[in-house]
């Protein structure tokens, strides 16, 4: 017979609502009978409880801090429908390989988020619990989204079928570049290196995350500067090209000031930073809606949270919550570059920012099945120590539907920036060709890109100067899974 | 100038074995394939002629070859592109788009400035080739 465990049973009656203090899991946010409904909201968190703190209690802290609950018992809870209210931890694994920490699987009822507010969902489920004292470190992995849900979201304003029918571009990556130096230039000189990058070959350039209106380049400049090299390569090449203007500002009403004048000078793209907020994201969102903008977004900020194991956010919720807010591009990990990204983990969060639908995969992190019921996808961007001697690596590991952005590795070229460019387009499109024709480019990619740099002698420079750097360091932020769950006994 | 516009610009221009092994990996992903092909370049021109319509039916790249072939025997002058297109849920959009055919001289365009108040320009893209009655232009 089972023997129940009195710390971690809900009490029921007058026994539950008796004034004092009860464990959470006593107040009923820990149910492991519950069967999450197709309505529920659900979130995965990884907790390290303190010594001496059952996993089941910590998963029913964290389900009570994030919904109903406070510290003592509130007779209040009568008043309202609180068994619904309250969140149900319906299950704890313990992590594989992770002694002391354990996977808490919460489900929360629909009634409990505003529709279409990001800051709602991100108040409730992250807001308070982050710095309870029974837990040592906790971190939201990932979380399920009901179709209910998801619908009360506009998401990207453009997506990236649209993207590439507005942008006349099929069949391979995009490429970018983000002007360096990143600060000092002045705007003349700024518009330049945009210049080149586009007539070169490159079909985006970006500000980078910082470049907002400072005393040597002030917003109005960079905007005329970069229009004018804009519209410049284009009639230089034939095709459509952009510039991704940064209207990040300090308050909401520049923002606006800074995206009316990309609009009235004929900018394609407009870009804001992860660090104005989700609330801002959002409007600036319903702004790109309304003015057939693409809106790219820079995730500024983002590895203070992301990139440690234990404690934070994963990146793979802030790309659900940014899908759900509506940006059409997100850096989203390169795989191969100078910034933290373990395959698997970035495939993941491309899989999750592009698909129509994702199933469980745990290998690449994915925990839940999500419907995005119609939900445009957004273009992840590969940002951050990549060049022209990786493309088969690249298209490999992140397939078609992205933007690659080589900043140092357009502007660092030694034939100059256009010549940069031309590099990276060239591979870029060889790679794709042997890719179509059926080649294996993981194997011969080093050898497809010497034969196409014959005939570009930008490539063959690239190569000679960047062709051996890699970036090879151990990724802090791997799934942890068993490949094949096993039978309890 | 070389309009660069499509998926392979960047390339010597492609043997027809090259558009041929293009073709397949097209057939074979069960996209349909069409032709196109305008004497107006212009990058915002969304509406270049169709050659037929896509070719839904066709599962063989020696078809797609054929017509290739009288397209090019009908316009060997103008830009022809080979499209394809998807219309699997979610995507129902070009996946492949690349440049075929060009003419044998390309005069590209001009940029057209209109200088306006606060320094604003309004700029213009205008094709030379344009500059003459359809028909007549390279």
């Amino acid at each position: 017979m089972k023997v129940t465990d009195e710390r971690v049973t809900a009490k029921t009656g007058a026994a539950r609502y008796k004034a004092g203090v009860l464990k959470y899991a006593q107040m009923g946010y820990w149910n492991p009978d519950y069967a999450p409904q197709d309505t529920d909201l659900l979130a995965m968190f990884r907790i390290t409880p303190q010594e001496g703190v059952e996993p089941e209690e910590a998963a029913a802290a964290v389900a009570g801090e994030s919904s109903t609950a406070t510290w003592t018992v509130v007779w209040t809870d009568r008043l309202t429908a609180c068994e619904r209210y309250r969140a149900k931890a319906y299950r704890v694994d313990p992590v594989p390989g992770s002694p002391g920490q354990y996977f808490a699987y919460i489900a929360y009822d629909l009634d409990l988020f505003e529709p279409g507010s990001i800051a709602n969902v991100s108040a409730s489920i992250i807001g308070n619990v982050f710095g309870f004292k029974p837990l040592k470190a906790l971190r939201l992995e990932d979380m399920r989204f009901p179709i209910a849900y998801v619908k009360t979201f506009a998401g990207p304003p453009t997506g990236i079928v649209v993207e590439r029918e507005r942008l006349d571009k099929f069949g391979r990556p995009l490429l970018g570049a983000t002007v360096k130096p990143k600060l000092g230039l002045s705007g003349k000189n700024y518009g330049r290196v945009v210049y080149e990058a586009l007539r070169g070959g490159l079909d985006f350039t970006k500000d980078d995350e910082n470049i907002n209106s400072q005393p040597f380049m002030h917003w109005r400049d960079r905007f005329l500067y970069c229009m004018e090299a804009v519209n410049r390569a284009q009639a230089a090449t034939g095709e459509v090209k952009g510039t991704y203007l940064n209207v990040t500002a300090g308050t909401m009403e520049a923002m606006y000031e800074r995206a009316e004048l990309a609009k009235e000078l004929g900018s394609v793209v407009v870009m804001i930073d992860l660090v104005i907020g989700y609330t801002a994201i959002q409007s600036m969102s319903q702004w790109a809606r309304r003015n057939d903008m693409i809106l790219h977004l820079h995730r500024a900020g983002h590895s203070t949270y992301t990139r440690q194991k234990t404690h934070g956010v994963s990146f793979r919720v802030i790309s659900k919550w940014m899908r759900l807010a509506g940006v059409d591009h997100i850096h989203a990990g390169t795989v191969v570059g100078k910034l933290e990204g373990d395959p698997n983990s970035v495939q993941g969060f491309y899989n999750v920012l592009r698909d129509e639908h994702n199933d469980v995969d745990l290998q690449r992190g994915v925990f839940f099945e999500q419907d995005w019921a119609g939900l445009r996808g957004v273009m992840p961007v590969a940002s951050g120590g990549i060049h022209a001697g990786q493309m088969h690596q690249l298209l490999h590991y992140l397939g078609e539907d992205v933007v690659l952005q080589f900043g140092g590795g357009t502007i660092g070229h030694p034939m100059g920036i256009a010549a940069g460019a031309e590099a990276n387009r060239v591979a870029l499109e060889a790679m794709v060709l042997a890719r179509n024709e059926g080649r294996d480019i993981w194997n011969e990619g080093p050898d497809i890109l010497v034969k196409a740099a014959r005939h570009c002698l930008p490539l063959k420079a690239a190569l000679d100067v960047w062709g051996e750097i890699t970036f090879n360091y151990a990724s802090t932020d791997t799934p942890d899974f068993v490949p094949t769950a096993t039978a309890a006994a | 100038m070389r309009l660069t516009q499509g998926t392979f610009s960047f390339l010597p221009d492609l043997t027809d074995e090259q558009i041929r092994a293009q073709v397949e990996y097209c057939l074979a992903k069960g996209w349909a394939v069409a032709i196109e092909y305008t004497d107006d370049p212009h990058p915002r021109n969304a509406y270049w002629e169709m050659f037929g319509l896509p070719m839904f039916d066709v599962r063989d790249a020696a078809g797609v070859m054929t017509e290739l072939r009288a397209c090019r025997n009908t316009f060997p002058e103008h830009y022809i592109k080979v499209n394809a297109f998807d219309s699997t849920h979610g995507r129902e959009s070009l996946r492949l788009s690349f440049i075929v055919g060009r003419p044998s001289r390309e005069p590209g365009f001009r940029l057209e400035r209109q200088e306006s108040a606060g320094r604003r320009i309004r700029y213009t893209t205008h094709s030379y080739a344009v500059d003459r009655p359809e028909g007549e232009r390279y």
